[in-house]
């Protein structure tokens, strides 16, 4: 397997640091090498917020992200600040309920409406990072579906495991339509 | 408790599961970015244990508060970051002067004053070392990985009860809050220390009386013993004293209290040193970009190599000047305007010449940058 960096960004709130934590337990659920780290400003909520993980199956030395392969957007502010640079085949995936307006004319870009159907077909706008997840997960193959449920189950408040589900379902089959 | 498997554990969580590990049962300070989880977790964890955390008024009054537990017979930390660590520095210096064993972590942010609460940097190293004022002893241990928080923390505690004196560990923000598959020791696998007691009768008991390990036995407050414990200099009962031949005598034995211990107290790493001609010297999460730099350097047939001081103080100078034979250049990248390059340059200029890779945006040093300074003196 080659190295994988994720690059997720949005707005502080919107579960993205929750988000790259999940990614990164699914990858050790698997054996594979993981760091997680993240940037954020002085806010708890709003502000572009970032977390980033890379996967790799040997020992991982610069914790950061150097060239994305894949980057989420959840926010206008962090398309636009974080959504430049990527490897020459990465692909950028943007929530189009959030963001606006956005084009990239060297890479693949990938419009999904994540909060809406985080607020439409599951019922809670919160579960958007855990559609978003499944989104990121099927397009890739970083890690099995299974690993990734496994991880998403590991880490929610009881209770919530069957819109959390629900969530991970949606993402997974939006992956697939796209491919 | 004991049975662990690898999982995503954060730097800062690491360092409290070392701490509770090593017997700290007591835990005061005030909350900052980017140590809050440290206190965070403490406020859970040891209550569960028969521990005390408390929240303190301010940075100052949480490092007193360690400092009385101590006393107390308690194994302590605090953590904190820059602007906090500026405000315990006059407890850090009653600390080495009384000798009370204690721990201090500081997750480095980008100063001075509140600077970049988010950002990270190592811009503490000389803080760390001379932050209080008066010559004084100080151990610094800066872990460079989520699992080395956990074992250095352990470390410090050890050192804290065996030597009597203040330890820091030295994180950065990219350090602390980073997130890396683990499989944490066990608590079988873990050395523990426990500070020396008093054997004689408590009518007996001399606080300060010196025998050949250099580090007086400490009573427990509470336990019948007596003992003055003041920042002034003081004679073996603990009594200030204003003779100049004691003060001589006490300050003498506080400076090389650890001179003994030094084959125990020094920590490094090295990385490809035998045959290396560029040596890399970087600590902290800088290191881990110089090992991603090196790997590149050397598929090109450039031989570079690591040396990673892991005890930062006192600096492993003999150890340093010991691999300087093969090397032509030697650079010190860091996030700080050259504080421990300053000290490499000390130990290895008569020798070698010294070049530093300064960075201190909040950014971190990325192993591009490296490699682009070693073509650079080739």
């Amino acid at each position: 397997m080659k190295r994988w960096e994720f690059r997720l960004s949005g707005s502080g709130g919107q579960g993205l640091i929750t988000a790259g934590i999940i990614l990164g337990e699914a990858a050790v659920l698997e054996g594979k090498e993981v760091v997680q780290s993240q940037s954020y400003g002085p806010e708890a909520r709003g502000g572009a917020s970032k977390a980033e993980v890379i996967i790799d199956t040997k020992k991982i030395h610069y914790p950061k992200v150097v060239l994305p392969d894949i980057i989420l957007a959840m926010s206008q502010e962090a398309a636009q600040k974080y959504g430049s640079e990527i490897k020459e085949n990465g692909i950028i995936v943007i929530d189009s309920s959030m963001v606006d307006d956005f084009k990239h004319d060297k890479v693949k870009v990938l419009k999904i409406p994540i909060t809406k159907l985080a607020k439409d077909e599951v019922g809670k706008t919160f579960t958007a990072n855990i559609i978003a997840i499944a989104f990121l997960v099927g397009l890739t193959k970083v890690v099995s579906f299974d690993s990734l449920k496994q991880a998403v189950l590991n880490r929610i408040p009881k209770g919530t495991e069957a819109m959390n589900t629900k969530a991970m379902e949606i993402g997974w089959q939006w992956s697939q339509e796209k491919l | 408790m004991t049975m662990r498997k690898a999982s995503l554990i954060q730097g800062n969580r690491a360092c409290t599961e070392g701490a509770l590990a090593a017997g700290v049962r007591f835990y005061a300070g005030y909350p900052i970015t980017p140590s809050t989880e440290i206190a965070e977790i403490m406020s859970e964890e040891l209550p569960k244990l028969g521990g005390k955390f408390v929240q303190m008024e301010d940075e100052i009054a949480g490092m007193a508060c360690i400092l009385g537990a101590a006393l107390t017979g308690k194994k302590v930390l605090t953590a904190s970051s820059g602007p906090g660590i500026s405000l315990k520095q006059e407890a850090i210096g009653y600390a080495a002067m009384a000798e009370i064993p204690c721990v201090i972590v500081n997750v480095q942010r980008l100063g001075p004053s509140t600077g970049g609460p988010t950002s990270s940097a190592q811009g503490d190293i000389m803080q760390a070392r001379w932050g209080t004022h008066g010559d004084h002893p100080i151990i610094a241990l800066c872990p460079s990985s989520v699992y080395e928080c956990f074992t250095l923390t352990v470390t410090a505690v050890n050192f804290a009860e065996k030597f009597r004196t203040p330890v820091y560990v030295l994180l950065d923000e990219i350090v602390g809050h980073m997130r890396e598959n683990v499989e944490l020791p066990t608590y079988e696998e873990i050395k523990i220390i426990d500070r020396k007691k008093p054997t004689c009768a408590p009518k007996e008991y001399k606080p300060y009386k010196i025998d050949e390990s250099m580090i007086p036995a400490m009573a427990d407050f509470g336990t019948g013993y007596k003992w003055h414990v003041t920042g002034l200099f003081h004679d073996e009962t603990g009594f200030p004293t204003g003779k100049t031949d004691v003060i001589d005598s006490q300050l003498n034995r506080l400076m090389t209290k650890f001179s003994k211990y030094e084959d125990e107290i020094l920590l490094w790493e090295e990385n490809q040193l035998e045959d290396a001609e560029i040596l890399l010297v970087a600590y902290g999460s800088t290191a881990r970009s110089a090992l991603d730099a090196i790997e590149t350097l050397r598929n090109e047939g450039i031989k570079v190599g690591l040396f990673r001081p892991i005890t930062i103080w006192p600096f492993p100078e003999k150890v340093l000047r010991g691999k300087l034979e093969k090397l032509k250049h030697i650079i010190v990248p860091e996030m700080n305007y050259g504080q421990l390059m300053l000290e490499v340059e000390r130990v290895c200029k008569d020798k070698v010449s010294v070049s530093g890779l300064f960075k201190v945006n909040g950014l971190p040093i990325t192993p591009d940058e490296i490699i682009a300074k070693v073509r650079e003196v080739l």
